[in-house]
């Protein structure tokens, strides 16, 4: 059936067709209404999952982590700080190598603290074992859940996931859905029966032991690591199969018009929705640019990332997030997809988007102008965070009722 | 007192199976452990121990692990929540038919008094506030003793650590009072909640056999006299942890249902704590060079103050 979903009830439909034994929560904004939702499901028995609301990111994820230990199919959402709260067993659930599938619908990081979204906060995950999918659209967010199981769970990879949607812009952003029966999700997503790490009476198991010894140390994590990048096959399949059923494809990475453009924007999430209306209004000027958009951003596809930039003039990567002291994020990660390359394109860095802050046509049309010039000429201009005139005279005036900068 | 018969009346009855086997890199004369292998005959091997960081985290490092039961080191700060998470996957995968009923498990988190006291305290009361149904096993050795003996929330009055050292501005070493954490517990109303000593192994099994009967949070809070970090000989263990209760320091009581504790141990003739303290190098600066009188007599109106006001409930 179709109906019209919010990004968070998207998700909240994707946990629920995937059958799972365990939702520990919390609440945090613009997360909230995912647990909301499950909440009543379980207590109407629409959900034959226990729903349990703890005290803290940190103890949720904690009981996620020690439930798919246990054995159980888990799934749990939040946001922004919580994810940080709760960022040591995002690091140390994928070394005890148990799955399950966290949304993190993304909220810029205080301070100064705000509640609309940007990306710093799933990227402060970004090194921790946990493995990411970054949806567009609402359908995105459902299907991703779905096709997050079937990795995560993966004997090949068993590692949890986090399917992140933007806060706000998605999580509160109705589209039309597509809702899979239960029947027919229940055969694309299969059952958890873990053979490596449960807790069952008269059969002892020890999980997350510790190690003595830097070797030992770097053999494990190694192996997690050697398991993320299995996912890139893994996905591959398990997205595959779900195009059969379903008929709905999601690659590693997405393209917008990219057949035959020279110039390339490179996005992620829902502000490349934007980034497609730009191409349109390029393409119509008769400039060939196009969209990439990172969908898994964890393992980093580097090959699909090669192939899809092979041959193109000049990129521009626009960060919606800010390494402070060095610039965009993804930018790096795609300056080593890129290095090799020959011919090797020219490489625009921009921070756009924080907090929510709108990239607008202008913004586009000055990114367009530099990638023009940079492939005619080989003239990069220096990194730059996206903000129009109007915007800047906003926060001027701002900053003058707040009484002056305090310079004078 | 329970009225309820026990399967323990001495020493003898204790089982002689045992669940953690010998050979750990613990310090000898580990106290904590004594009181874990103790406790340990009684839950048997149907058993996950989720552990917090402490001195107990290198019991399983691997390939090795000491138990008969199973292990899940969580963090320092949430073993409680990791005990929500397996107590509450067995159960859905029970209702579900995934596994079955005999192959349940009892839920045991194992921490020390720093996680304990400090940094698990948001943690544990959630899950007390859940009345989930586990078991919470802190070994109470006074210090974050795995770290190298720094002060802890249940550090006493009077104890130098590296932390809270002796200088010419702090005599004493910790200048705080230990926090109260079994009050603070039996305000939750847990189905049990009781303190035990390896040096008194018939009232820790009558208390964890009685705590067994119970659903709901079983709150054990366990004398763990350290060598190490209170400096005296290995082999005076289990005489410390008589002084211990002896002295009144530590006190053998429990609770059912949060009611007001009753006390399972009162020693008729209590010692001075000064028996207590001498024989421990944390407390050697209250003795030498000069004799520190108002500090010990300040722990002794402290344990007095204490019993009196619970003598009545107790006699």
């Amino acid at each position: 059936m179709t109906r019209m979903l919010t990004g968070n009830a998207a998700a909240a439909w994707g946990a629920r067709l995937a059958d799972v034994d365990y939702v520990p929560a919390f609440p945090i904004t613009p997360q909230t209404e995912i647990v909301e939702a499950l909440a009543g499901w379980c207590a109407e028995r629409a959900m034959p999952a226990r729903f349990v609301m703890v005290d803290s990111e940190h103890s949720m994820l904690t009981a996620a982590g020690a439930a798919a230990a246990t054995g159980a199919r888990v799934f749990t959402a939040t946001s922004s700080q919580g994810l940080l709260h709760g960022i040591e067993l995002l690091y140390t659930v994928p070394g005890w190598r148990v799955p399950f599938v966290l949304v993190n619908v993304s909220r810029g990081l205080a301070a100064p603290i705000t509640l609309e979204t940007d990306h710093n906060d799933v990227l402060a995950a970004r090194d921790s074992g946990c493995l990411q999918i970054h949806a567009e659209t609402c359908q995105e967010v459902l299907d991703s859940v779905l096709i997050a199981y079937r990795i995560a769970e993966d004997r090949r990879v068993l590692l949890p996931v986090i399917v992140n949607l933007d806060g706000f812009t998605l999580s509160f952003t109705r589209e039309p859905v597509e809702i899979p029966s239960a029947e027919d999700a229940a055969a694309y997503v299969g059952t958890y029966a873990p053979r490596h790490a449960y807790f069952r009476g008269g059969e002892p198991m020890a999980q997350g032991v510790a190690v003595l010894g830097g070797a030992l140390y770097s053999h494990f994590r190694y192996q997690a690591h050697l398991a993320a990048e299995n996912a890139l096959v893994v996905h591959e399949e398990a997205a595959a199969d779900f195009a059969r059923r379903f008929g709905r494809h999601h690659g590693l990475v997405d393209g917008y018009r990219l057949d035959d453009a020279d110039l390339v924007l490179i996005m992620s999430n829902s502000y490349a929705t934007k980034g497609r209306a730009a191409v349109d209004r390029a393409r119509a000027a008769g400039i060939a640019l196009g969209v990439l958009r990172l969908r898994v951003v964890r393992p980093f596809p580097l090959e699909a990332i090669r192939r899809a930039l092979a041959g193109r003039q000049a990129v521009a990567v626009i960060d919606q997030n800010l390494s402070i002291g060095a610039g965009g994020i993804l930018v790096r990660e795609i300056a080593h997809a890129l290095y090799d390359a020959s011919p090797r394109p020219r490489l625009l860095s921009y921070v756009g988007g924080l907090g929510g802050k709108d990239i607008g046509e202008a913004e586009f049309a000055h990114i367009v102008q530099d990638l023009q010039r940079a492939a005619a000429t080989g003239e990069v201009p220096p990194p730059r965070l996206l903000m129009t005139e109007a915007e800047a005279a906003q926060v001027r005036g701002l900053i003058e009722i707040a009484g002056g900068n305090g310079a004078r | 007192m329970t009225a309820e018969r026990s399967a323990y009346r001495n020493l003898k009855d204790l089982p002689r199976e045992e669940f953690v086997l010998p050979g750990t890199p613990l310090c000898a004369g580990c106290g904590a452990l004594e009181s874990l292998r103790l406790a340990a005959k009684i839950l048997g091997d149907h058993v996950v121990w989720v552990n917090a960081a402490g001195c107990f985290t290198i019991l399983a490092a691997f390939p090795y692990t000491p138990f008969r039961g199973s292990w899940l080191y969580t963090t320092m700060g949430s073993a409680a929540a990791g005990a929500q998470g397996v107590r509450d996957a067995l159960d859905v995968l029970m209702d579900r038919g995934r596994v079955g009923r005999e192959d349940d498990v009892q839920v045991v988190v194992v921490a020390g008094d720093g996680a304990t006291f400090d940094m698990a305290m948001t943690a544990t009361s959630g899950a007390l506030g859940r009345h989930l149904d586990f078991w919470y096993f802190c070994y109470d050795n006074e210090s974050y003793a795995n770290t190298g003996v720094q002060r802890s929330s249940a550090t006493p009055f009077g104890v130098r650590t590296s932390t809270t050292p002796v200088t010419a501005k702090t005599p004493e070493g910790a200048e705080e009072e230990r926090k109260d954490v079994f009050e603070i517990w039996r305000a939750h109303g847990p189905a049990y909640l009781g303190t035990v000593s390896p040096r008194y192994p018939v009232d820790l099994a009558r208390k964890l056999e009685r705590a067994r009967r119970l659903r709901g949070p079983k709150m054990i809070i366990a004398a763990a006299p350290c060598p190490t970090g209170w400096e005296f000989d290995p082999a005076r263990t289990n005489e410390i942890a008589r002084l211990q209760v002896e002295t009144g320091m530590f006190p053998l009581k429990e609770s059912v249902a949060g009611e007001p504790p009753v006390h399972t141990v009162v020693p008729a003739r209590r010692r001075p704590v000064e028996e207590y303290l001498r024989g421990q190098g944390r407390f050697r600066h209250l003795f030498e060079p000069v004799r520190n009188d108002a500090a010990i007599a300040h722990i002794q109106a402290g344990v007095d103050r204490y019993w009196e006001a619970v003598a009545p409930a107790s006699r």
